[in-house]
């Protein structure tokens, strides 16, 4: 199977307060297509870092980092929009949906910015809210949703781009238990389709839904056996 | 990518209607203020100088200041007109004075004219005759009198054959005027007498010499060539002193009243154009506190693969949708307003919407989003996603 995501000795600093925070410190990790991995850490373990670069909201000041054969240097803000765009569906802990816009609108919204077509446009956000099965609830607005609800909008909005690579931050953080099971069980079905999903958090028994587990820790990962 | 930022847009407006209103309100005066403005001042113009040129483009009208001991004498009129670019040539004694008739007691403007003036000023008749040269020779006392004159001093238009005391003396009405319609008839007593010039200077005791007469030329294109031979002719009967006379040239009236109007339009327009742009501030501060306040929106939009250009368009066009939008309401409120001033003012002057404002001020509001819109926009779209996305508004 291909590497969908190869880290090789990415490091990250950030200046906090005149002082130098090595959020990363050559940080190695490989993960094939087609996989389900989780990555756990505790706070300030250089998590949030690694997970804006696996996103492509950041770029490492060393180190390598390719994404499906792309390798991703200090791209432009607007190279960066676009394979964010391309490559990756993102599903944040606070749902992140924009409050105007209906379920729909928010599936939709990262295809318009990709600039498919109207008639396909319609099609994929259809296959979408299908695949979370919210078809019936497609003209709601957020605050109209349960937190669960909200988040299989996400994950549909996700998905609509067929990405490379689903990026899970806490996915499950804001939910109760069972809507966090219901969470997750959609996440296996999207690995059986399929799908490479990360999945990055700081509870054990979400972590270990994985197939496989990496650790972070002052900003170095590790496999858990 | 336009239309779909041009549909955010609409959906950001309109989902916090009052603010989106608040915003536009200051756009919507200042559009107002220019296009009522300058339409109701360009409007005026227009009628002014339809009703100035209606007078007459080719009158010049001479005032004595200085007669030299030597005055201007009734005879010296026919010399005058004797020259090829003069046509013709009137005296004018002008006195306010007491009228009387059986019906009513009034204050009338007093006329002393040759019947030439009534051609030089286009003054029509309703009934009864003009003046004529021989009432002017033989000192008749006679009188042409306003339509509203007749009105007021006879409780009747079809006045010709009554008789009315001036300064004394019974003078017969032979005349009545048509009804002056125009808006000059505003300025000025209602009640006109056009009688002989030697019996006005009778009347009044003021003498045969001519303080004051109106001359024509021959057509309106020749009006600087009369207005030259009438200058050459006065400066050599008042011996080369040129502030002995003065003449005053109809046309040139006309142009100085048009600049004049054109600062008025100017300044008016500048003014209006200041609180335009003031509307253009208030809509970069509100765009200021959106952008702020949609933070993390901005941030979820870039995670999800908006670009910089992506989120600066729609935030640009958020902007000229507002300052567009407020324009379209102050020009639809400045037709309205100008309808009823319309509406109030009479027939006396058509306001009209000037279309060339209105240009303006779609061409200036468009102006006004941009240049207040692109700092917003920028500053949304600089916005690190990274933090923009841990915003917590």
């Amino acid at each position: 199977m291909n590497e969908m995501i190869v880290m090789n000795e990415v490091s990250k600093v950030y200046t906090i307060g005149g002082e130098n925070v090595h959020a990363l410190n050559k940080a190695s990790l490989s993960i094939r297509d087609g996989e389900f991995v989780s990555i756990i850490g505790p706070s300030g373990s250089g998590k949030s870092t690694l997970m804006n670069i696996i996103g492509c909201l950041d770029t490492p000041d060393s180190g390598e980092y390719v994404l499906d054969g792309q390798s991703i240097r200090a791209y432009s803000e607007k190279q960066l929009a676009k394979i964010r765009n391309k490559k990756i569906g993102f599903v944040f802990q606070s749902f992140n949906l924009l409050a105007k816009l209906t379920a729909e609108e928010n599936v939709e919204l990262p295809l318009i910015y990709q600039g498919t077509g109207y008639s396909e446009r319609k099609k994929r956000v259809q296959e979408a809210l299908e695949r979370v099965e919210l078809t019936a609830r497609r003209h709601h607005k957020p605050t109209e949703l349960s937190g669960g609800q909200q988040q299989r909008v996400a994950v549909a909005r996700a998905l609509v781009t067929r990405p490379s690579l689903l990026l899970a931050d806490e996915p499950t953080g804001n939910l109760d238990s069972k809507t966090s099971v219901e969470i997750i069980r959609l996440f296996h079905e999207l690995h059986k389709s399929g799908n490479t999903i990360v999945l990055i958090t700081h509870d054990n028994e979400v972590a270990k839904q994985a197939k496989r587990i990496l650790h972070i820790n002052d900003g170095k990962v590790t496999e858990v056996a | 990518m336009f239309v779909q930022s041009l549909k955010m847009a609409m959906k950001a407006i309109s989902g916090n209607k009052m603010r989106s209103f608040l915003t536009m309100l200051g756009v919507i005066i200042g559009v107002i203020a220019l296009v009522v403005l300058v339409s109701l001042v360009s409007s005026a113009t227009d009628s002014i100088t339809d009703q100035v040129s209606s007078l007459g483009n080719n009158l010049l009208s001479v005032s004595i200041m200085d007669d030299k001991e030597n005055p201007l004498k009734l005879s010296e009129m026919s010399d005058i007109s004797g020259d090829g670019e003069i046509d013709l040539v009137s005296p004018l004694a002008q006195a306010n004075s007491a009228v009387k008739t059986g019906y009513a007691d009034e204050t009338a403007t007093v006329y002393g004219i040759y019947p030439s003036y009534f051609e030089i000023q286009s003054l029509a008749l309703d009934s009864g005759r003009m003046l004529k040269t021989a009432d002017v020779e033989n000192s008749c006392y006679v009188a042409v009198i306003s339509y509203k004159g007749a009105e007021k001093m006879f409780g009747k238009t079809d006045a010709v054959g009554e008789k009315i005391t001036v300064g004394g003396r019974s003078i017969m009405i032979v005349g009545v005027l048509q009804e002056d319609e125009s808006m000059m008839s505003m300025f000025g007593s209602d009640i006109s007498l056009y009688m002989p010039y030697t019996v006005v200077t009778r009347i009044t005791g003021q003498g045969t010499a001519v303080n004051s007469f109106y001359a024509s030329s021959v057509n309106t294109e020749s009006m600087d060539d009369a207005e030259t031979a009438l200058e050459n002719m006065m400066l050599k009967r008042f011996k080369g002193d040129s502030d002995a006379y003065s003449i005053v040239n109809q046309s040139s009236l006309m142009d100085t009243m048009s600049s004049i109007t054109g600062i008025l339009t100017v300044l008016l327009g500048g003014i209006a154009a200041i609180s335009l742009l003031v509307g253009g501030i208030g809509i970069m501060n509100i765009m200021l506190v959106s952008v702020t306040e949609r933070t993390r929106e901005i941030g979820i939009r870039k995670a999800i693969g908006a670009g910089h250009g992506t989120i600066m368009l729609q935030f640009i066009i958020e902007a000229l949708v507002l300052s567009l939008l407020g324009c379209a309401i102050g020009i639809a409120l400045s037709w309205g307003i100008i309808e009823l001033v319309t509406l109030v003012a009479g027939d006396t002057i058509t306001f009209t919407m000037s279309a060339s404002v209105v240009g303006i001020a779609v061409a200036f509001s468009v102006g006004i989003g941009l240049i207040f819109g692109i700092y917003p926009a920028r500053k949304a779209a600089k916005k690190n996603p990274i933090e923009a996305l841990r915003y917590d508004g």
